[in-house]
């Protein structure tokens, strides 16, 4: 692993001051600075992040609270599904540092082991962020609402299931008054009961109050809402209005919570219409417009790393296989691939601590 | 491949024995092990200390420290540039470092003057 070389080179072919000041070949010396320099970029970035933050005050999301799901279980979970992708990230690093070594001993199979490993533990990382990016687009069953009183809030509980549509006013589809509307013959163009559900609250095609909500279909037809009561549905208020204050994230009694009247609250905002649900360019649901462009541009930006890493190191593995390496009498181009990687994880130890921990 | 003497071919001789290689393998797993028992601090302090209580400066400013220790276990160790000549260790980390905290300078000074917007 030592990088400077353990025999003496010719000092006819060394530079002016016969020999190298840094005893590394070409190779590793330019894929240092290049690190150095994409390095520079990512600090910007996180630097930029951090500005940004501060100027919005008390505003911005809490990562605990933003990022607290995990795939095919219901419940808060907070960073458990991060820490997780941190630590398959690690682990790939010290397979790709094992395969480093292994090259180092001339060991071909040893290498074919580490690298097999790296290529995987990058798919699943990569894997893992798709999962994660696609539940930030998709967002909570709740989104953020705008109370009546100008208060900006987000919700945390449990979405009481919503069985079924009844239909009170005949539409295109449905044509029978008394109609129940499952999933199983809801129409393509409004997908399933939960997602009609999100997109007439976010068009206004919702009305009446908690417990008592009508739907506008996309074919006209009117139903009344069977939906089930929320357990436990607490508001934490993101930004005061005139009437609620903004509820301190140390704090859970500054919340709204159902005694406060949470629930007629929280409809009242969707039969107006006030509601986001999940993110995208130009609003989320968690925060300012800027913190889903950081999110989709930082995070982003990293995946895009991490891919064409898992690349190199597809096209470097094939290379160990066909023995190309084993015939140049050393293994350097896996150890440049090695930095590379590394490099990866480095920014992503920094990304997780400032988008997520802090 | 014959070798050209015009090139110097530093990596022909970069090779360690398997005693060698088994000291690193040793130093290897202890760094692994000391990153994830730092990662998992870190997720319980996040999930166990909440935003804005008395403790959360502290607690911020320990993240910060313990993201630092990471970083400089994978670049020393990981990356090997511990064991690079020193002049090579500081043309890499130097010019980082000083633009980076005269970058943090910059956004802890002016990010002061930024008021509040919603």
């Amino acid at each position: 692993m030592s990088g400077h070389a353990s025999n003496e080179i010719n000092a006819n072919v060394g530079w002016d001051g016969k020999g190298s000041p840094f005893s590394v070949g070409y190779g590793k010396l330019m894929m240092w600075f290049f690190l150095v320099s994409d390095a520079l970029t990512f600090g910007a970035f996180l630097i930029a992040y951090g500005f940004t933050r501060y100027s919005y005050g008390g505003a911005w999301p809490i990562g605990e609270e933003t990022f607290d799901a995990l795939p095919l279980v219901h419940g808060s979970y907070p960073l458990a599904y991060v820490a997780l992708m941190t630590f398959i990230l690690i682990i790939s690093s010290v397979t790709m540092v094992l395969g480093v070594e292994a090259g180092h001993r001339m060991d071909r199979k040893g290498v074919t082991k580490w690298m097999l490993a790296t290529i995987l533990g990058g798919l699943i990382f990569v894997g893992s962020q798709a999962w994660e990016w696609s539940h930030f687009i998709h967002g909570t069953k709740f989104g953020r609402v705008e109370l009546s009183d100008g208060s900006v809030a987000t919700a945390k509980g449990e979405f009481g299931k919503i069985n079924s549509f009844e239909v009170v006013k005949p539409g295109e589809h449905f044509t029978e008054v008394g109609e129940l509307i499952t999933n199983e013959n809801i129409s393509e163009e409004d997908g399933d009961l939960m997602h009609a559900f999100q997109h007439a609250a976010a068009k206004r095609h919702l009305s009446g109050s908690a417990g008592a909500m009508m739907i506008t279909l996309h074919d006209g037809t009117v139903a009344k809402i069977n939906k089930e009561a929320d357990k436990d549905l607490q508001l934490i208020i993101k930004s005061a209005g005139t009437q609620y204050a903004a509820s301190s994230p140390a704090d859970e009694s500054t919340r709204i919570h159902e005694e406060e009247g949470s629930v007629a609250l929280y409809y009242e905002a969707l039969s107006k219409g006030n509601v986001v649900y999940g993110a995208n360019l130009q609003q989320n649901e968690y925060g300012p417009q800027a913190y889903g462009q950081f999110f989709f541009f930082v995070t982003g930006f990293h995946g895009f790393h991490v891919s064409i890493g898992i690349l190199l190191n597809i096209i470097i593995f094939l290379n160990v296989l066909k023995g190309t390496y084993h015939k140049r009498g050393h293994y350097e181009m896996v150890e440049k691939g090695g930095l590379y990687w590394h490099f990866v994880d480095l920014v992503w130890v920094f990304v997780f601590t400032f988008f997520y921990l802090i | 491949m014959d070798q050209r003497d015009d090139i110097i071919e530093y990596s022909l001789y970069n090779h360690h024995s398997e005693k060698e290689g088994k000291k690193l393998r040793k130093k290897i797993w202890k760094v692994t092990l000391i990153l994830s028992i730092v990662t998992a601090v870190e997720v319980f302090l996040g999930a166990l200390v909440k935003q804005g209580s008395e403790m959360w400066l502290t607690v911020k400013v320990l993240f910060v420290l313990l993201t630092l220790l990471k970083a400089g276990y994978i670049v020393l160790t990981f990356m090997h540039l511990g064991d690079e000549k020193k002049t090579l260790k500081w043309i890499i980390l130097l010019p980082y470092l000083i633009f980076m905290l005269y970058l943090i300078f910059i956004g802890l000074t002016e990010g002061a003057s930024v008021g509040v917007k919603n």
